[in-house]
């Protein structure tokens, strides 16, 4: 079924934004791909007609009201935040605009 | 006086209402072993004396009040009240850490309970610690742990069993009665069955996942560990039902008799009779151990002489349930761990200056070589022109599994037995040099959580000196029955030799000369060329 | 500026046809955030203050689904006629970006709660059909804001709109001027603010619309190379935006160019859209079914029970007001695409004076959208003192010049319309024995312009009617003086 070459475990790994040595993209490669062998066995079975299971737990509209709860402390919100200046958490500057909401 | 530590919860119960015993020293006990032997097990990653003792005293009030309003005020209290009970890692408890075994949450504080928290609080249970895990849950051993491997009590130089490794160890090794753990592939039940004690895992959406951190958000259920079913049975009562919080939480009532699994062996062996047990041939899998298939097909055959009919069944699908969960496995897990970005909380590299590259070498150097592989693996299942090979066709996999169930119930089987795991716990570093054969010890506990089913494994005697688990699945809800039908088998066996039985090694970890499994691994490690990476 | 570009836009469109979609985020006006307990409240808010541990992306928490959000979806639905699925499920959309915690968005891709709808408006053309394409359910992302910290160029998040329940609502590529989009956009916002869904004010990113523009020659059939616009922050520049875009892309068109992939930004102050980005490739989201969330299924008794609250909507209303109301087209368009009008104009019918429609609706679309326009309080118009004054009005019984004032008064007053018109003495005389009184004593004392009048000097009669006028201090009805008076005066002594 699959053959993952060196530049799709790179362009994976991209996607998954892991920063990976070259020591790591290797063996990843010859792992990723014995692994992948091993799904082989799922296109012997004919599945064409057969209904995907997402979830197995029979539950629909588990619906909430439309009430307010109480928030963190703002305090609280940032605790863990690695960095944080005045109520904010900061990141290194980001360009490129981007990110906008709905986006 | 009795060693507090051998006691069970159902036996801490009553002696704490007739007040001969205090919780507080019952924290001190297990805190005492739990400190006294931990550089040799490496089970616990926290063992937080301070709150234990905190909470000791506020049951013991609680008690105090109870026994001077009366019988009832007494009876109301839950058996869980003032016993000590140890988390895993991925539980969060308000003011403290929520590793998940893994190098990229070092540092954060919960500032929230997980719902089994706050239930296990109304219980009034006495958290005693935090235990050791294969990373993010991602494990058959519990070597992935960014904290160093955890020993198992019956041979200090091999596995637990993952992930839930070292809440069964301190089970086992008698730090704690009973311990919470999480089940996404067999998690809870395999460490049960290689440390020889009691796991269930019980049906997906019966216990909250809410404060639990995800690994696969549509199969990770918490669970009990405990040395025996009725222990099992009275943690799985305090910490299950409904929870606005969790979406995929049923509303289905929680059986009250949970509390009350008969106490009497002979009473427990009854309900065996006329039960019918099936027997898949499936589940006696290429490469298991015959110690282990013995002691399963003997513990069938003790149950068919007690009254049950065991019929041999087919579950024609159970060989693609590996293939099948590491692939939804995986995928969940990629999109879950997308959080874990050094943003917000946790591990962080921000030496770049750039967002982009702060990311891969946060996301680089936070998670270990498992996790990686994993967060790889389902990125790729999930990527475009992948999705309808990889995902797509597992989900449909994963409802043929389901139907190989649905079929057994409705032919009006009570429950499945199967052996938990193919071995019984294996040396150190054994596995860790191929990713595929670790996973292979998940074989007959992943189609398990596929279909969404309660499952428990119960220790069914030993295989050259070491633990085999015995494995009931039952259908959705009917963790009671399961429990009962372990009660029933520990009724039939009560009198085996091995019942009495000690773990092995646990002598051997009050002797500071004991390597710790920190220094074990260093040894395997500098021994043989590495296969898989190692931890970070 | 404006009708420069237009007109060069009208030039673009004589030799290429655009092709625009449009795609509109709406925030949701729920108490309550999506898939967590945290207020909506935000504007003003002091940062982070409006979060907790679900919408922060905390470890081990999970969403949980907000009804009334789901509700507005589906009423959303009915009142752009699509079809509500049903059964809908929840999807993730997976990408990295710093404002957003979970590291994927909680969406709905293969299964919109909504689907194959049509919005009607009318333009300069006249009507005008949008097929939309789906209508579904979101969350927000945080906020990020550029700054310097100690010479150092960071990012600032603020997590507040993070789980903020968002509408998305796509049409099909169906548009095509800039004024059929800014009319499908402010159609759209009517809609909103008529079922309740959305305060949809564009200015604090309530609503964002985003445009899809591309161009090809007439006559062709293939789409032309699709720029994607946002930043547009009022209707005036959606419209100028796409305006902008359809000259720009003509133009390089014109000169054999060749157009690629971006995203482009409104800049309002040079009137002019920029590169924001390129779109290399379509990115790679790797949905997923959400597994934390069990499916929707949207049952026959919910959904009608949510059609039976819908109230009523703008092209309904319109029609009503055209066909039973007798009002013209426009005035009918005028009060319904207003919402504070078309409350105060159903207020003032439903008060039952009796006033005829027809005048109630010459007040609002007329006086009241004035005084609107010029002062913050139109709004504190009560509906039903309208409706007493234009009552008023219609019998006479007050003149159009003071009924002015009077609603003038009662704005910045709020006092009642008829203790203003007894206060200030308006109420005319329309009592004709009292009114032959008064011109009796006025000709008897002005028999020198009697006499004029009756000599053909016609505009002795204006001077009289003056006098009976100044006799009753104004209160008398000019148009019954007028007339009684010339009766009085041709007839033969």
């Amino acid at each position: 079924m699959a053959n993952l070459t060196r530049p799709d475990v790179e362009h994976v790994a991209h996607l998954a934004r892991l920063g990976l040595t070259e020591e790591e993209l290797a063996r990843l490669e010859g792992q990723l791909n014995h692994i992948l062998d091993q799904y082989a066995i799922l296109a012997t079975l004919d599945t064409e007609h057969i209904p995907p299971t997402a979830q197995t737990i029979e539950l629909a509209n588990i619906l909430r009201d439309d009430v307010v709860q109480p928030s963190l402390a703002v305090d609280d919100a940032l605790a863990n935040a690695p960095e944080r200046s005045g109520d904010h958490f900061v990141v290194p500057a980001i360009l490129g605009g981007g990110g906008e909401g709905g986006a | 006086m009795t060693d507090l530590t051998r006691l069970h919860v159902h036996e801490m119960a009553p002696l704490l209402r007739a007040g001969e015993i205090s919780s507080r020293a019952l924290a001190e006990a297990h805190l005492a072993a739990a400190e006294r032997q931990n550089r040799a097990l490496n089970a616990w990653l926290v063992i937080d004396r301070h709150n234990a003792l905190v909470q000791a005293d506020a049951a013991d009030a609680r008690i105090a009040k109870a026994r001077r309003a009366g019988a009832a005020a007494l009876a109301a209290l839950h058996p869980l009240c003032g016993v000590p009970v140890g988390l895993k890692d991925l539980v969060s408890v308000k003011g403290g850490q929520a590793t998940a075994g893994s190098r990229i949450l070092k540092g954060y504080i919960a500032p929230f309970d997980s719902t089994v928290t706050a239930r296990l609080r109304e219980a009034e249970a006495v958290i005693i610690g935090k235990t050791n895990m294969d990373e993010f849950a991602m494990g058959s051993s519990t070597e992935h742990s960014a904290f160093g491997p955890t020993a198992n009590p019956w041979a200090l130089d091999r596995v637990p069993g993952g992930s839930s490794g070292g809440s069964a160890a301190v089970v086992a090794a008698y730090h704690a009665p009973v311990s919470i753990g999480t089940d996404t592939g067999g998690s809870i039940r395999q460490p049960a069955s290689l440390c020889g004690i009691v796991g269930m895992k019980p049906t997906y959406g019966r216990v909250s996942r809410y404060g639990i951190v995800a690994f696969a958000s549509s199969l990770d259920q918490i669970g009990p560990l405990a040395r025996d079913s009725r222990d099992a049975a009275l943690l799985l009562h305090a910490v299950s039902g409904r929870d606005a919080r969790d979406a995929t939480s049923a509303p289905v009532p929680v059986p009250p008799e949970l509390l009350q699994l008969p106490a009497g062996d002979d009473e427990a062996a009854a309900y065996l009779r006329d039960k019918r047990l099936a027997l898949p041939r499936e589940y006696f899998v290429d490469g298991m151990e015959p110690g282990v298939a013995a002691r399963v097909r003997e513990a069938v055959t003790a149950m068919g002489a007690a009254g049950a009919r065991v019929e041999e069944v087919s579950l024609p699908h159970t060989d693609y349930g590996l293939a099948t969960y590491y692939i939804i496995a995986p995928a969940e897990c990629s999109s879950n761990l997308a959080r874990y970005d050094g943003v917000k909380y946790g591990f962080n590299d921000r030496s770049s200056g750039d967002y982009i590259a702060d990311y891969l070498r946060t996301r680089g150097a936070g998670f270990g070589p498992e996790v990686k592989r994993r967060i790889m693996l389902g990125t790729y299942a999930l990527s475009a022109g992948y999705y309808d090979a990889y995902y797509l066709t597992a989900q449909k996999v994963r409802t043929l599994i389901k139907a190989d169930f649905d079929a057994v119930w409705a032919a009006g089987f009570d429950a499945i037995c199967a052996p938990t795991s193919p071995t019984v716990a294996f040396p150190m570093g054994a596995k860790m040099a191929d990713p595929v054969t670790m996973y292979l010890s998940d074989a007959c506990t992943v189609p398990v959580n596929m279909a969404g089913l309660p499952g428990v494994s119960v220790p069914a005697g030993l295989s050259d000196g070491l633990p085999v688990g015995l494995q009931f699945i039952g259908a959705p809800w009917s963790e009671l029955s399961m429990l009962r039908l372990a009660r029933g088998y520990e009724g039939i066996t009560a009198r085996a030799p091995w019942r009495d039985l000690e773990p092995a090694e646990l002598h051997l970890t009050d002797d500071p000369a004991t390597p710790s499994p920190v220094d074990r691994k260093r040894q395997h490690d500098g021994a043989s060329v590495q296969g898989s990476g190692g931890q970070a | 500026m404006t009708t420069a570009l237009a007109a060069a836009g009208k030039g673009a469109l004589a030799r290429y046809e655009a092709v625009i979609g449009i795609e509109i985020h709406c925030q949701l006006r729920t108490a309550s955030k999506m898939f967590c307990g945290c207020s909506t409240e935000i504007d003003g808010a002091a940062p982070n203050s409006h979060c907790c541990p679900v919408c922060l992306g905390l470890p081990g928490v999970l969403p949980t689904i907000n009804k009334t959000a789901v509700e507005y979806v589906i009423a959303t639905g009915f009142a752009i006629e699509a079809t509500v699925a049903p059964t809908t499920r929840w999807d993730r959309k997976n990408y990295f970006y710093p404002d957003l915690p979970k590291g994927y968005q909680i969406s709905q891709y293969q299964l919109p709660l909504a689907a194959d709808g049509r919005l009607i408006f009318d333009t300069s053309e006249g009507p005008f059909t949008v097929r939309v394409r789906r209508a579904h359910l979101e969350e927000d992302t945080g906020r990020l804001i550029h700054a310097e910290l100690g010479g150092r160029r960071v990012s600032l998040i603020d997590f507040n709109r993070s789980g903020m329940p968002l509408m998305e609502i796509v049409t099909e590529p169906d548009i095509r001027t800039a004024e059929q989009a800014r009319r499908y956009a402010e159609e759209l916002r009517l809609l909103m603010r008529t079922i309740g869904a959305s305060d949809a004010e564009m200015e604090n990113g309530q609503m964002r619309v985003e445009a899809n523009v591309s161009l090809r020659p007439i006559g062709r059939e293939a789409f032309g190379t699709r720029i994607e616009v946002k930043n547009m922050n009022s209707m005036r520049s959606v419209e100028r935006a796409i305006a902008f875009e359809i000259e720009r892309q003509a133009r390089i068109l014109d000169e054999g160019g060749s157009m690629r992939m971006e995203t482009r930004g409104w800049d309002e102050a040079r009137q002019s859209t920029y590169l924001m980005r390129p779109k290399e490739e379509e990115n790679d989201y790797r949905y997923f079914p959400e597994p934390d969330l069990p499916p929707l299924v949207t049952s026959p008794e919910w959904l009608a029970e949510i059609k039976a609250r819908l109230p009523e909507l703008p092209a309904a209303r319109r029609r009503r007001y055209g066909a039973d109301l007798g009002l013209s087209a426009y005035d009918a368009g005028v009060i319904v695409n207003d919402a504070a009008a078309t409350t105060l104009f159903e207020g003032a019918l439903a008060a039952g004076t009796g006033a005829p429609a027809k005048l109630i609706a010459n007040w609002v679309t007329g006086e009241y959208m004035r005084l609107a326009k010029g002062e913050a309080g139109a709004g504190k118009v009560d509906a039903a003192e309208l409706a007493a004054l234009v009552k008023l009005v219609a019998d006479g019984a007050i003149s159009g010049t003071n009924a002015k004032e009077v609603l003038a008064e009662h704005l910045a007053s709020g006092a009642r319309v008829a203790s203003i018109v007894e206060a200030r003495g308006f109420r005319q005389i329309s009592d004709s024995g009292a009114l032959d009184t008064a011109i009796e004593d006025v000709l008897a004392a002005n028999p020198a312009a009697v006499a004029d009048y009756r000599a053909g000097k016609a505009a002795a009669a204006g001077f009289l009617v003056g006098q009976v006028m100044k006799a009753t201090r104004g209160q008398a009805n000019a148009a019954m003086v007028q007339t009684a008076l010339r009766a009085r005066l041709d007839r033969p002594e």
